[in-house]
């Protein structure tokens, strides 16, 4: 007997999932996400887990997350509070139930809620039973006993039977939201090919989840999401760090050029190693080195002999690579750096994100050593921004540090395919023999001041090149003051004339006639605008613009700054970006910052710019 | 008169493409006036080089070199070849992404004691581990010359400097142990003072294909002059050095009267030889497919003062190069599908 169920609308939804880092939290909220964009809706996502690879099972420290956010319109951030929780165990359940929305509901698996997993995270007594949680919907189901019933046929130990649970809620899930399974069911048809008894329970499970959602009188509603309307074209859903990826293998193909990626594991940029080192047929060779500055060391010798040398890593590996990226600034060759921001300082916190390298990235050398510097503002964006900095590092012959984070590097949402062909080409113009004149490899052209670029292997233009200070034109060693000082000039003057290429800021302010600017870099892309559709609709006047460009700056951006009485800089740092502008402005920019090593909530944003309105009278 | 090493033509060098004529020593030497001081060690390397490589036959363009921070970091400058003067320690890397995206490069790295086994010593392993085809010159005077007068990794225990006063309370490394510790393919020994076996050594080590470590003893006038005079001393040097040559048994010293023979230990010893034990002189294996000898042989050199030292090929066998499986890697991999076929992904799904 199917019961007959109602359904009900709603514009968004905010799920997270979350267990032990070993019951597959992660994988459950990829398919989710993978459903839910087949679907049609908007999305944005957010996983969150710890550094531990596999923390003793059961403990808070161990709890892995992931959340998707997803709407019938076009969305910003993975959203601040979950309307759903499903908590796996009493530590998943303890660790994020203070976010769950008040009303919000919770499904949690009952049968790991034992007297032993309660004491150890610190329950006094059963929070499904005492009454805690009447705040929320609560649905306490033995998820584990249900799928181990579920896959019984199979022949599994109960250990693996019970893996399979993460299935289980995924259709219970999905049931509950309307979400296609299809795609899921083939998913784990391939993932589990090798293990056909494995691939079968996890199916069982999966749709057993699905039909338990129908049939059982708990779930009284289920929950309609329509479809977003976005604008026509081509979609995939993808991470920061794979769109990162792509974008190099963009750029190699754009410019002609093989990449040669360089690289030490590093969470979280270490994807990026592991998505390129996929693309030898791309033109792509990746070496896993023995320490960052081999891996950035390696690079900039793949650079001069004529690769697009690119280097990937986090905070403590930028700190390790910023003497090679020095003689990459001396010796004017391309080089990428690619920065996956996480909490720090030191180790900080490897898993968390934050915006807190900017400074280091602009002046983390000995010397006068300006870098141009690219940020990414969203996960899809990364591609974009992998393939701008890599046209500057090729065209201005320059090492060029590229900032992305762990939010978007693990972060996903749906990307608009872009059309190759549309994609602009890089012109590597490398240095070409003439016999009747002596080649000076430090010649400039007169647009870019860009050097030559003369890989070996042409005769004519054998050249010796070091980290000693150049004689301008020639290349020679020279100690004379007065090149000393030209030549440090010239670098900055090299790396400032960007600007000329780089698009001016624009700025979304809707009438026109807001007094205050926001302003961001980054992965703040997204909560920065939520928080400023907030103040709109509650009728406050409030503008924004994000920065692509952190070095140089787009030429406009002093004038954009001078048009508004305030300027408010929201970073996850304690104000980079604010020193940057006020010193180069001198305006006074107002900071709001927390390193928490999570984004900003929408909603905290907009409550601070609605405060900042009020108090204008805007 | 060229000394016989007992190696045989290796094809290190191939693909790399060959001069269409004869070259001088001239077309290697660079317009850059040379500023070591006089008197110091470089100066016969930088003219046994330059000397040199005009017999391997190679188009100029295509050879490269490459060092790091040190006296002997400036040689590259005064080669009339492709050439990169890096940061302290840092050669072998760059070196490694150079050799590996270009198959068509002789690519050749100089450094010293301070720079490949002070501050570079993590990547000198990992190029020897991994076998990347290159040579590396490794200048070893045993002290900072540079900096003017400190204790280098080599110097020997004891020795007084400028940060040492009390004497060095260091334990040096044996670069040839710790190369072959590395599991290196190519290991050799030679002296700047002596051209024609640099000559030999530099050739074979040219040929090698794989990572090559020639150790050069070098002598820096200023800061710890007559390091080596044992070994070039006309009295003393004919029991001081011991040559290496492949197939040849291990015999030195006026008339050959001493010889390394093998100790009921695994190691190696040296005797004085007459009728009696001449059978058990070592007969030097540098192919050999186990180390132990050729380590045996790299501890006849203490970390103290140069009494004594093997010179020539130590090992020399034949491994795949990172470079070459790389590179095979990449031919693998075959045609590329097309770049908007990746982006697609298998998951894009079109609005309306």
């Amino acid at each position: 007997m199917t019961a007959s169920k109602s359904t009900e609308e709603l514009t968004r939804v905010v799920i997270r999932f979350a267990g032990d880092s070993g019951d597959g939290m992660q994988l459950t909220g990829d398919r989710f996400t993978q459903e839910t964009a087949d679907f049609g809706n908007d999305l944005s996502t957010l996983p969150n887990f710890p550094a531990e690879i596999r923390a003793p099972a059961g403990t808070l420290p161990g709890v892995s997350s992931f959340q998707i956010h997803f709407a019938d319109y076009d969305i910003l951030t993975p959203g601040d509070h979950p309307d759903v929780l499903i908590a796996m165990n009493p530590a998943a359940l303890k660790a994020n139930i203070g976010d769950l929305q008040a009303g919000g509901t919770a499904i949690v698996d009952a049968h790991e809620f034992t007297d032993r997993n309660l004491k150890r995270v610190g329950y006094e007594s059963n929070p499904l039973e005492d009454g805690s949680l009447s705040d929320y919907q609560l649905h306490a189901i033995d998820l584990t006993g249900l799928t181990v019933g579920a896959v019984e046929e199979f022949g599994l130990s109960r250990k693996d039977a019970s893996r399979a649970k993460n299935m289980f809620a995924l259709g219970l899930v999905s049931w509950m939201f309307g979400r296609p399974i299809d795609g899921s069911i083939a998913f784990l048809g391939k993932k589990f090919a090798g293990a056909p008894a494995i691939r079968d329970a996890n199916v069982a499970a999966l749709r057993t989840g699905y039909n338990y959602g129908e049939t059982t009188e708990s779930f009284a509603v289920s929950y309609v999401v329509k479809p977003a309307v976005i604008p026509s074209g081509r979609y995939r859903n993808i991470t920061g760090n794979t769109a990162l990826s792509y974008g190099i293998v963009a750029a190699g193909q754009l410019s002609g050029l093989q990449v040669f990626l360089g690289a030490y594991p590093i969470t979280p940029a270490s994807d990026i190693l592991h998505e390129l080192s996929k693309h030898k047929a791309f033109g792509v060779t990746t070496f896993q080195a023995e320490d960052e500055i081999a891996g950035v060391g390696a690079a900039l010798g793949a650079s001069f002999a004529g690769s697009l040398g690119v280097t990937t890593t986090s905070g403590p590996g930028l700190a390790l690579k910023g003497e090679t990226i020095g003689l990459g600034v001396m010796l004017e060759l391309p080089l990428v750096v690619i920065d996956v921001q996480r909490g720090g300082p030191s180790t900080g916190l490897p898993t968390k994100t934050e915006q807190s390298d900017l400074l280091q990235a602009m002046n983390g050398r000995n010397g006068e050593a300006p870098v141009p510097v690219v940020a990414a503002q969203s996960p899809a964006d990364c591609f974009d921004a992998a393939i701008e900095a890599a046209r500057i590092a090729i065209t201005y012959r320059t090492p060029v540090i590229l900032l992305s984070d762990g939010y978007l590097a693990n972060g996903s949402e749906p990307w608009s395919l872009p059309d190759v062909e549309s994609l602009p080409r890089i012109e590597p113009g490398f240095a070409t023999a003439d016999p009747d004149t002596t080649f000076l490899p430090y010649a400039r052209d007169p647009q870019t001041l860009a050097r030559p670029w003369a890989p070996p292997g042409i005769a004519g233009l054998e050249h010796r090149i070091g980290g000693l200070e150049k004689a301008d034109g020639t290349g020679d060693i020279s100690y004379d003051p007065a090149n000393h000082d030209h030549m440090v000039r010239l670098r900055q003057a090299k790396v400032d004339g960007i600007a000329a290429s780089i698009p001016e800021v624009e700025v979304d302010d809707p009438d026109g006639h807001a007094k205050i600017l926001v302003i961001g870099w980054g992965s703040t892309y997204g909560p920065i605008g939520a928080g400023c559709r907030r103040a709109r609709l509650a009728g406050h006047r409030i503008a924004q613009a994000h920065l692509r460009h952190l070095n140089p700056f787009p030429a406009n951006l002093g004038e954009v700054l001078a048009a508004y009485d305030r300027v408010i800089v929201p970073e996850m740092n304690l104000g980079q970006l604010r020193s940057l502008l006020r010193a180069t402005y001198l305006v006074d920019a107002e900071g709001y910052n927390a390193v928490r090593g999570m984004p900003f909530g929408a909603a905290e944003l907009g409550q601070h710019f609605i405060e900042l309105c009020i108090k204008e009278g805007e | 008169m060229s000394v016989d090493l007992g190696m045989p033509q290796g094809h290190g060098l191939e693909g790399v493409p060959t001069a269409d004529g004869p070259q001088t020593r001239k077309d290697f030497s660079s317009d850059q006036e040379v500023r070591w001081c006089p008197g110091c060690g470089d100066y016969a390397i930088l003219a046994a080089v330059q000397g040199f490589m005009p017999e391997l036959g190679l188009r100029r363009e295509n050879i490269v070199f490459i060092s790091g921070i040190g006296c002997a970091a400036r040689f590259p400058y005064y080669l009339d070849t492709y050439g990169l003067h890096s940061i302290h320690g840092r050669a072998p890397a760059i070196a490694t992404g150079i050799a590996t995206t270009r198959a068509d490069l002789s690519v050749w790295v100089v450094t010293g004691d301070g720079d490949a086994l002070s501050i570079g010593g993590n990547h000198l392993i990992h190029a020897l581990r991994r076998n990347v085809n290159m040579t590396i010159l490794l200048f070893n005077n045993r002290i900072y010359g540079l900096t003017k007068g400190q204790y280098s990794p080599t110097s020997e225990p004891g020795k007084v400097t400028k940060s040492t006063p009390f004497g060095s309370i260091d334990a040096p490394l044996n670069p040839l142990s710790l190369a072959l510790g590395a599991e290196a393919t190519f290991v050799a020994r030679t002296i700047d003072s002596d051209r024609k076996h640099l000559t030999a050594v530099l050739s074979a080590a040219a040929r090698h294909r794989g990572t090559s470590l020639v150790e050069i003893y070098q002598n820096c006038p200023i800061f710890n002059d007559g390091a080596f005079d044992a070994i070039k001393d006309p009295e003393t040097r004919d029991d001081a050095i011991i040559p290496l040559v492949h197939g040849e048994p291990i015999r030195f010293g006026a008339d050959g009267r001493l010889g390394v023979v093998r100790t009921p230990g695994g190691g190696v010893d040296i005797v004085e030889v007459d009728e009696s034990n001449a059978g058990d002189v070592l007969v030097h294996d540098a192919h050999a497919t186990d180390a132990t000898t050729a380590f045996a042989l790299s501890r006849i050199t203490d970390g103290g003062a140069v009494r004594r030292a093997p010179i020539g090929v130590f090992r020399q066998v034949e491994r795949p190069t990172y470079d070459d499986l790389s590179r095979e890697q990449s031919v693998l991999a075959g045609e590329a599908p097309s770049l908007q076929a990746l982006l697609d992904g298998p998951d894009a799904w079109t609005v309306a």
